[in-house]
């Protein structure tokens, strides 16, 4: 995965609540075998409609998404993550996200950030016209207007993601601790392994 | 005396493989269900790494989410080919690649295939206190059986099948406790259902749910798996209810649980989980049983919730400005009218099926209704949709598929059907559909389709009389 530093540019104002991961990407474009051109697919109800936020040609190139409350709530489809990352999404602030979306976004180097509503419906109010910065250092949101909102972010994912480390490498860098875990069930617990059916 | 502990604590302090100073901690899984539509980028990531599964004997694979609900053998047991290329496609690539890594597979025609959520525990491979993963939302339901249990996502499905383990923050915890007991005719769904309509779909984020006191004591295993599986409609990853006899006798001789020795083992250490007196929860939530109707959905989000003898909520009723807005946009994409009564809306579709409902138990109470019934001439389409083989082999054996057949249902091969829209059971755009699925979420079943969420009984009501219905009037 690429380190991320820093996210600059412009924001779609979306401000929708509870959005769902079937509004992010329906069913029926969750029959690939591939994580790539789902882009096409997202918000496809919502695109259909004329005059969409999605297509308006003031967010060509945005980078970033800005959100309702509980964000990606519903089916645990990383499709979804897939789909903004298509659209040239690198970033979503909202006020929450569910946890299975967040995880998600996190794994593929999508940033999900949560800031209070205030600052969301500042950001919402920027993003009409100007363009908003992530910066992951010093872990803030700010505008060409002094504005500057700090953001929290879970430590281990703060790390992967601005040094760009491959999750499953960090943890068969354990496997002494996993094979002790498993020495440890099959002679305590050894009715963990299914009976052959 | 150590300090007393959640059920939830106890299964995440057992799992715990390493310890972070950050507060995450790598989680040994001990279950992994794997199905075709949130697998194949998995497999694919592992053979461009060059790796294995670390552990194919705790990992079980089945397909369900696209695969179609018609035959799927011919007359001469020949494979009925799948019309839809990516669907095939993306059925084959399972079918490929679980021996490929060495995963027990449970093909298309197996009397063993069903809902991956379903066949967990109708197999045994879904066992109390232990941790269970699928990349699949609707693995809360395992909860039903005192596992830690929920949903990941493709990259998380690739974690465990190289590793068996998760990076995780320990979840709040959270106890609903039902006071009361149900009214007659209330279903464990109704009472999910308005458990789902008092937290919201976010009042559970960050927590894992244990549901705890009398009412779910009492109620069935089946029951209980309809309950935790919705967990997640209320925000939360996981449902949690602590095992019991019922678990145990649930369990006993089901092909993958333990045997002899290994299951008097299992069953002590089970003994050992239940939440012990003086845990605290970081919330508790009350609900008093008197205040539970048979619950119907009127809007586009499972929150949506109202007794069947209710009205369609005004969205002025609604406190926050956003909310409000919501209610406008689903009233609209519904076809509804604030102060309309539910009894008054037809519906043209019913669908009795998915991991929430297709269990003996949902087929029984819906078969009883419809016993001697037929479905109004209004409702065009009315599908039954086994969660497994072996349910639909027991019903046959009880005559169920008869009376759902005789009633103008059809009788299908089990999977997920049309609770997600992406196989060929779909509901037509603009018309409705009394269904006991999970979701009634902007086109879930099929773009357009207007999605009612009910009991299986409240689901065959509405199948007799052709409009949302309380059940209660055709019991008496």
């Amino acid at each position: 995965m690429k380190p991320i530093n820093r996210v600059e540019g412009r924001a779609i104002p979306f401000g929708q609540k509870n959005v769902d991961t079937d509004v992010i990407i329906p069913a029926k474009w969750l029959k690939t075998v591939s994580r790539e051109g789902l882009g096409e697919g997202a918000f496809e109800a919502i695109r259909a409609q004329e005059g969409n936020i999605f297509d308006d040609p003031e967010y060509a190139g945005a980078k970033i998404l800005i959100a309702g409350d509980n964000f990606g709530c519903g089916s645990s489809r990383e499709h979804a993550a897939w789909a903004l990352a298509d659209l040239g999404i690198t970033a979503v602030i909202a006020p929450s996200f569910s946890d299975i979306f967040s995880g998600n976004a996190f794994k593929n180097g999508l940033l999900a950030i949560a800031v209070p509503q205030a600052a969301v419906d500042r950001l919402m109010e920027v993003a009409k016209t100007d363009p908003i910065t992530i910066d992951m250092e010093s872990m803030s949101i700010t505008t060409p207007f002094q504005d500057r909102f700090a953001f929290e972010m879970d430590p281990f994912r703060h790390q992967c993601l601005v040094e760009g480390l491959d999750e499953i490498d960090l943890t068969l860098a354990k496997s002494d601790a996993i094979e002790r875990h498993e020495k440890r069930n099959d002679s305590a617990q050894p009715w963990l392994i299914p009976a052959a059916a | 005396m150590n300090q007393p502990k959640t059920l939830y604590e106890k299964i995440w302090d057992a799992h715990v493989v390493d310890q972070r100073d950050d507060g995450t901690a790598l989680i040994y899984i001990d279950r992994h269900l794997v199905h075709e539509v949130t697998s194949p980028q998995a497999f694919e990531g592992l053979r461009k790494a060059g790796r294995k599964v670390r552990r194919p004997d705790l990992t079980l694979a089945v397909p369900d989410h696209n695969l179609p609900t018609t035959a799927r053998l011919d007359a001469q047991g020949n494979k009925i080919p799948i019309a839809d290329p990516q669907s095939a496609a993306q059925l084959e690539a399972l079918e490929a690649n679980a021996p490929a890594f060495g995963i027990k597979y449970i093909g298309a025609s197996d009397i063993n295939q069903g809902i991956v959520h379903v066949i967990g525990p109708e197999q045994g491979f879904t066992l109390p206190g232990t941790t269970m993963v699928c990349g699949d939302s609707h693995t809360a339901a395992h909860g039903a059986l005192g596992a830690l249990a929920f949903g990941i996502g493709t990259s998380e499905v690739e974690h465990v099948l190289a590793t068996q383990t998760l990076q995780l923050t320990r979840s709040k915890t959270m106890e609903i406790r039902v006071e009361g007991d149900l009214g007659p005719g209330i279903s464990p769904k109704d009472l999910i259902l308005h458990i789902v309509g008092v937290l919201g779909t976010a009042g559970g984020t960050g927590h894992v749910i244990e549901y705890r006191g009398k009412v779910f004591e009492e109620m069935s295993i089946e029951g209980r798996l309809t309950v935790s599986n919705m967990s997640i409609e209320a925000g939360a990853r996981a449902g949690l209810i602590a095992p019991d006899d019922k678990t145990f006798a649930y369990l006993e001789g089901r092909p993958m649980a333990p045997k002899g020795a290994d299951w008097d083992a299992a069953v002590a250490y089970w003994k050992t989980l239940p939440t012990d007196a003086g845990a605290k929860f970081d919330k508790s939530v009350t609900i008093d049983a008197a205040d539970v109707s048979p619950t119907v959905t009127w809007g586009t989000s499972p929150e949506d919730v109202v007794p069947v003898n209710g009205v369609v909520p005004a969205p002025d009723s609604f406190s926050d400005p956003s909310k409000q807005d919501a209610a406008r946009k689903s009233l609209d994409y519904m076809g509804l009218e604030a102060g309309q009564a539910l009894r008054d809306v037809s519906v043209e579709n019913i669908f009795i099926g998915s991991c929430t409902n297709s269990r003996i138990e949902d087929l029984r109470a819906a078969a009883a209704i419809l016993e001697g019934r037929k479905k109004a001439d209004n409702v065009k389409w009315a599908i039954v949709v086994p969660g497994s083989g072996l349910v639909k082999a027991q019903a046959e054996a009880e005559g169920l598929d008869r009376i759902f057949t005789d009633a103008g249902f059809e009788w299908r091969e089990p999977g997920c059907s049309a609770c997600l829209g992406m196989n060929p059971d779909k509901v037509p755009a603009g018309e409705r559909c009394a269904s006991t699925s999970n979701r009634n979420f902007v086109g879930r079943q099929g773009p357009g389709a207007r999605t009612h969420l009910m009991s299986p009984a409240m689901a065959a009501a509405a199948a007799v009389t052709g409009k949302l219905t309380d059940v209660r009037e055709l019991t008496r």
